[in-house]
């Protein structure tokens, strides 16, 4: 018998700070599995963000530089212009992307940085106790929402991905998941594919993953990895949005 | 025939890995690992494990080893 599934050499063996059934570990290990298939890990500058995801540095055995709160774009744009000949991606979530870091990613993106975005999306603040984030869904309790999130007080949730399809500068953008078996193979080849672009010159990439927060949804893990196939999924659809090179 | 092996030490007992095997070969059981989850087991006399590698794919704590 041989071992046919390993960790990925881009990972270190180390316990993660994740809660039980937080889709992070998921997103983690598919990220540095990509890293390896492409034979990145010593030419990559990951950029970590804050949240949950903070800890990228512990995690990856990469080098990794950390933000400031929603400055990863615009960090990771010095690195590659600085050091062209290697590897950058960020990985964010989204409170870090698409509330205090609005601007970052959105000139980024329209610069068309060559870099990837990988955005982890689980429509709340997971590290500072579920607050309310531009993604949250509507109706959706928080702390800072308790009685759900209104449409006339702060408006729909952002489709971060159909926004940023929009802008010139983009190559690459796709919305996945990591719920059953079916997202599961398809995040793992959009992921591939964006850190294609990357490698092949092609400009920017950006990878939306929806995830679940069973802690901060109040939900176990496997009631929280459902809503992401049914309310999120609803929602937020999956898909490639944009594809200019035809990779 | 395949089968898998699961690090007690790192489950945290989510219990993913237990709804995706297509064959429902994997079951949270009532051992408790040092970090005090209930882990999850392989049932040791499964002989139609695929290693279809699908519980190694999500499990978010890279817990699964599988061998084919
Ligand atoms: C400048 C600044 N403002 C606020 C915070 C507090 N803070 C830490 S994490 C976080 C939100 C993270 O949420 P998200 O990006 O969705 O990531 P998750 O934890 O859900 O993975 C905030 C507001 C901070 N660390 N720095
Ligand atoms: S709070 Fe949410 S996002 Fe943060 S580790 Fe826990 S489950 Fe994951
Ligand atoms: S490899 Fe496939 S069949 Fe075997 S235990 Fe894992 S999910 Fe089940
Ligand atoms: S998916 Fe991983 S962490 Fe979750 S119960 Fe299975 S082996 Fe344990």
């Amino acid at each position: 018998m041989q071992q046919v599934f390993k960790r990925p050499l881009s990972l270190k063996d180390v316990q993660t700070h994740f809660c039980p059934g937080c889709h992070h570990g998921t997103v983690h290990r598919m990220v540095a599995k990509a890293l390896d298939e492409y034979d990145l890990q010593k030419r990559t500058i990951g950029v970590a963000s804050i949240g949950c995801s903070v800890f990228l540095y512990s995690y990856f055995d990469i080098d990794v530089i950390e933000s400031p709160h929603g400055r990863a774009p615009a960090v990771a744009t010095g690195v590659k212009r600085a050091k062209p000949d290697s590897f950058v991606f960020t990985y964010q979530g989204d409170g870090d992307l698409a509330a205090i870091g609005t601007g970052e990613i959105i000139h980024a993106a329209n610069r068309g940085e060559n870099i990837s975005v990988i955005f982890v999306n689980n429509t709340t603040y997971g590290m500072t106790g579920g607050q309310m984030a531009p993604t949250t869904l509507l109706g959706q309790r928080t702390s800072t929402s308790p009685y759900g999130r209104s449409l006339e007080n702060e408006g729909a949730p952002i489709r971060v991905t159909e926004l940023l399809t929009n802008l010139e500068g983009v190559s690459f953008a796709a919305r996945v998941a990591v719920n059953n078996a079916k997202n599961l193979m398809d995040a793992k080849k959009q992921i591939k594919k964006a850190f294609r672009y990357q490698v092949e010159k092609k400009g920017f990439s950006f990878v939306e993953v929806l995830a679940a927060c069973p802690t901060n949804w109040g939900m176990t893990p496997i009631k929280a990895n459902e809503r992401v196939g049914t309310e999120l999924s609803d929602y937020f659809k999956l898909g490639v949005f944009k594809n200019v090179a035809n990779l | 025939m395949a089968r898998i092996e699961i690090d007690e030490q790192r489950c945290k007992g989510c219990g993913l890995c237990t709804i995706i095997c297509p064959k429902q070969l994997i079951i949270l059981c009532s051992k408790v690992n040092n970090l005090g989850y209930t882990v999850a087991v392989f049932d040791p006399s499964a002989i139609n494990c695929t290693g279809c590698t699908l519980c190694a794919e999500i499990c978010p704590d890279v817990a699964i080893k599988v061998f084919k």
